[in-house]
């Protein structure tokens, strides 16, 4: 099958600039949505599509605003629905590149079905996850993503609730794309969203973002830069997977399960270093990357980035084969098919 | 028996009953589809349960297909002339059907001891009495279809399934219908398994010489095809919801517009999404969605993008729609929601019809959310309603709920086949790319609909969602905005009642009494009417189709009569309706709530205890 591209390029040279709304933006100062709506207004230049071929579809929560603050088509649509309704865009007319930017309430309580379902059919949409592991928009409620036994609003005796991990929903879905940043580290996610943009199917970003009011320092134990290097590995295609402050640790497979090794200590040298390889069709080393936490370090960077034929290509290769060859060619074919009768 | 025994009738009712995997609905399309091609007007009735296959020879396994023929026909008949029941269960549960004096065919090798008890008999349900009342025919149906099977060396859970064939082919003689065409469609269906299509042939036509040398069968009930009632033009046979699929790929062709339906599976309306979904070829892209929710989600991003969409659904699935419904009414954007009714609450009766989704489709949301209800009243007009709900939605952008139900969706009717290039124009108000006044929200001033600026089209890029706007677009909780933006949907809706055609009445219009249907029920309506005036009764007849709006001379025409009665299938929701809109006029009703629709005698009966009180 050959493999087909559905949305113009752009001969059009745009800038930030040309992206970003005449709308107030009306997050709270230092959340992490800004530096999120920043990278993206970053990335869509790069994507050389029409501005106004891409479509924003969120649902509700803080970061589902987000349409508002960015100068393209928009659909701020309601709680849950944001993939549902981005699908139907899709559907409706292949040649719109569909942007879908939800929280991890909205993505993965109210709106669960709809997004696994999404990445099942790798239907041809680029979604991004704003994770900060709580309600924010109605003041501080536990959330599908909040770390088990944390005290929130409705946890007033901590959560018994084990939460999600985006990346193994992704994964367990067959998901064909999943990428994790951090909405501090904006260069990295311009680059993942670049990437997803560019994939051909289903494509996740997860990005952990920090809700000062309700929620603060949530991921503060990996993202605070005097750990970072040490708590978080980027991931490049291609490459030894080492991170550290020293750039002298890394992981390594001991036949059961990943571990963090030092080169150099206990005899081990770069070449028992794992490569990233974010194309191997198999979920099970991509479920591990997007596991780790805790001991090993949180992976970020393209995870996963598999070729799997779109939903959209095979929706447009039916249609396609359809119009051509089908038995009708217009509605009254159809009406005078079968048994008529003159009377 | 010689041909000079026929008895002509105006029309004819067939019923044919078994367990739910002996072909029943297939018999009845065959019958009805062979007296539609000899000039009946026809209508049918499927009657099934919701398993798909029941235990054997129980009254909960009985499907049943009412097929009512003849000159000219309304509804799927109040009872049948002839009876097929292929068990005792179906007998048993059947009965209650024919009229009395009817032609009951049994077959004699199902009535065995055991599956007599699972029918709940305790004892022979021949009796004298009941002998005397009816014309009862003892087929021996398995035992001479076994036989041919064994003669032609198929195996016999195949040539089990043939029975139904044997049933047809008494109905055909005793009908005075030839089997050419039924011999037709087996060579198409079966048209890879050559030894099917001769068994099936063998035992149709040897059911038919069953008949034929029976003695017992004293004369053929023969409908008159009376064609010169019937309009001219290209006629076909066609159930509600395939006809409901057509009149969409019509919309969408005459529109211009690509149709899309985002659905989930749910009877009685799954029809609709299967149909469409093999029409590929004209254009029509069809989603399964993951739920209702993602099914009517779909069709509402798909309406953002610049399709006709639609979705279609049944009771419990127009209420997990609730919400998106209200995202629809706020963003204003063309949407067709299909409801093929079924009796409610909760799951109900999924398999059977009823009007009870009136008042959902009317008020089911939060908020004041206002939208435009129509219903279609036959199986064949549901093409015409499809038709002007999308034609409604595109020029007025607003969603429209399309109420039709399970007797009308599955039931089938002649079609009179339109010239797509015949019916109305549909003319989507798209806006125009670059168009420097473009405002989101700004509206005609006729019929106040907001254009519609698609995704691609340069120069127009705006948001829309769930939140309040202005009419510039920008989001505003500012409360003297809300209430005009409320105010203006409403109107939007109201001025709807502009572009509609007047309310007509029907039967005797200088009668005393009003008749008030909406939706499904007006094939038995109409002919309880009818038959009343044609004996000297004095009845008026009205009809809804418009039911939000209504049309503009609703009040006018219910001010006129000194008995007004709204008859239904629930517990009065039109009724209720009307009432809020024409306090000034009293209204009496008349509801059943049995999954079932309104008889002619039944109706008669309470028209004509109104007259004299």
């Amino acid at each position: 099958m050959s493999e087909r591209h559905f949305v113009p390029k752009s001969d059009v040279e745009y800038t930030k600039a040309d992206f970003t709304s005449d709308q107030m933006v009306k997050w709270c100062p230092g959340c992490g949505d800004h530096a999120i709506l920043s990278s993206l207004l970053n990335t869509f230049p790069k994507t050389h599509t029409k501005k106004e071929n891409i479509v924003m579809v969120s649902g509700i929560g803080c970061s589902s605003r987000i349409p508002y603050y960015v100068d393209t088509y928009g659909f701020h649509s309601i709680h849950g629905r944001a993939c549902a309704i981005a699908t139907g865009v899709k559907l409706a007319n292949p040649a719109l590149s569909v942007w879908v930017n939800m929280g991890d309430g909205d993505s993965m309580a109210i709106g669960g079905n709809h997004l696994i379902h999404a990445i099942r059919r790798n239907q041809d949409l680029n979604i991004t996850i704003f994770n900060n592991e709580i309600y924010g928009l109605t003041k501080g409620q536990y959330s599908p993503t909040t770390k088990f036994g944390q005290v929130t609003k409705t946890s007033p005796y901590g959560t018994i609730d084990y939460p999600f991990n985006p990346g193994e929903l992704v994964m367990g879905a067959q998901g064909t794309f999943f990428a994790r940043t951090l909405d501090c580290v904006p260069a990295l996610t311009t680059d993942v969203m670049e990437r997803a943009a560019q994939h051909d199917g289903a494509s996740v970003v997860e990005v952990l973002q920090n809700c000062m009011i309700f929620n603060d320092k949530t991921h503060a134990a990996i993202t605070d830069r005097a750990v970072r290097d040490d708590r978080t590995i980027v991931l490049e295609h291609g490459k030894p997977m080492i991170f550290g402050k020293e750039k002298n640790k890394g992981l390594r497979f001991n036949g059961r399960q990943l571990e963090a090794v030092v080169i150099g200590e206990n005899g081990v040298t770069i070449d028992d270093i794992m490569i990233h390889d974010e194309t191997i069709e198999d979920t099970g080393i991509h479920m591990m990357l997007a596991h780790m936490g805790g001991d090993l370090p949180v992976a970020l960077g393209v995870i996963r980035n598999v070729k799997k034929t779109s939903y959209t290509q095979l929706y447009e290769d039916q249609m396609d084969e359809q119009m051509t060859n089908g038995k009708y060619k217009c509605v009254d074919d159809l009406l005078n098919s079968g048994d008529t009768w003159e009377v | 028996m010689s041909q000079d025994q026929i008895v002509n009738k105006d029309d004819l009712v067939v019923r044919f009953a078994g367990d739910s995997g002996d072909g029943m609905q297939l018999s009845g399309t065959l019958f009805s589809d062979a007296s539609a091609l000899t000039g009946n007007d026809i209508a049918t009735f499927p009657d099934y349960p919701a398993e798909i296959r029941a235990p054997h020879n129980t009254i909960a396994g009985v499907s049943g297909y009412q097929v009512h023929v003849g000159s000219h026909i309304y509804s799927s008949g109040d009872k049948c002339d002839i009876l097929v029941a292929m068990n005792p269960a179906a007998f048993k549960s059947q009965l209650k059907w024919a009229k009395k004096g009817a032609t009951v065919i049994v077959d004699a090798d199902t009535f065995t001891p055991d599956a007599l008890e699972k029918a709940g008999y305790n004892e022979n349900p021949f009796t004298e009495e009941f002998e005397r009342a009816y014309t009862i025919v003892h087929a021996p149906i398995t035992s001479f279809t076994a036989k041919i099977g064994e003669s032609q060396g198929v195996d016999k859970k195949t040539t089990e399934k043939c029975r139904n064939m044997f049933a047809l082919g008494m109905i055909f003689f005793l009908t005075n219908k030839t089997l050419e065409k039924t011999f037709a469609y087996l060579e198409r269906k079966f048209a890879k398994k050559p030894d099917v299509v001769k068994l099936n042939k063998a035992v149709l036509s040897e059911g038919y010489e069953y008949a034929e040398k029976l003695e017992l069968i004293h004369s053929k009930i023969v409908s008159i095809a009376n064609a010169d009632k019937m309009e001219h033009g290209r006629y076909r046979n066609i159930t509600g919801n395939v006809a409901t699929a057509w009149g969409l790929l019509a919309a969408s062709e005459r529109s211009g517009r690509r149709l899309f339906l985002g659905s989930y599976p749910i009877t009685p309306a799954t029809d609709v999404m299967v149909e469409l979904a093999k029409h590929k070829s004209l254009g029509a892209r069809v989603f399964q969605a993951e739920d209702e929710i993602a099914g009517i989600c779909s069709a509402i991003g798909a309406s953002f993008a610049g399709a006709l969409a639609c979705t279609s659904t049944s009771g419990p699935g127009l209420s997990l729609k609730s919400e998106a419904l209200g995202l629809a009414v706020m963003t204003e954007l063309p949407l067709v929601v299909v409801d093929v009714q079924r009796g409610g609450p909760s799951t109900g009766l999924p398999t059977k019809t009823e009007q009870s989704d009136l008042n959902q489709a009317l008020y089911g949301r939060n908020g004041e959310a206002p939208l435009i209800v129509v219903a279609a009243s036959s199986s064949a007009n549901c093409f015409y309603w499809a038709y002007t709900a999308a034609k409604l939605a595109l020029e007025h952008m607003t969603p429209v709920i399309l109420l039709t139900d399970g007797y009308l969706g599955n039931g089938s009717q002649l079609f009179r086949i339109p010239k797509v290039a015949d019916l109305p124009a549909i003319t989507p108000r798209l806006a125009k790319p670059n168009d420097p006044n473009f405002r989101p929200f700004r509206r005609d001033p006729e019929t106040f609909a907001r254009e519609w600026a698609l995704p691609g089209m340069e120069g127009l890029r705006h948001r829309v969602g769930g939140l309040e706007k202005c009419p510039d677009g920008p989001l505003s909780t500012d409360p003297e905005n809300h209430a005009l933006m409320t105010k203006n949907r409403q109107e939007k809706v109201d001025r709807v009642a502009n572009y509609i055609p007047d309310q007509e009445v029907t039967g005797n219009p200088d009668a005393d009494l009003l008749v008030v249907g909406w939706g499904g029920t007006s094939g038995a309506l109409t002919l309880a009417v009818e038959e009343m005036n044609n004996e000297g009764k004095k009845v008026a007849y009205t009809h809804f189709n418009y039911i939000c709006p209504l049309p503009k001379n609703t009040g006018d025409i219910l001010r006129k009569y000194k008995k007004i009665v709204v008859c239904e299938l629930n517990n009065g929701q039109f009724a209720g309706y009307l009432r809020t809109q024409y306090p000034e006029c009293p209204m009496t009703q008349y509801n059943k709530v049995m999954g079932l629709p309104f008889e002619v005698g039944e109706l008669k009966d309470e028209f004509n205890k109104l007259l004299g009180e």
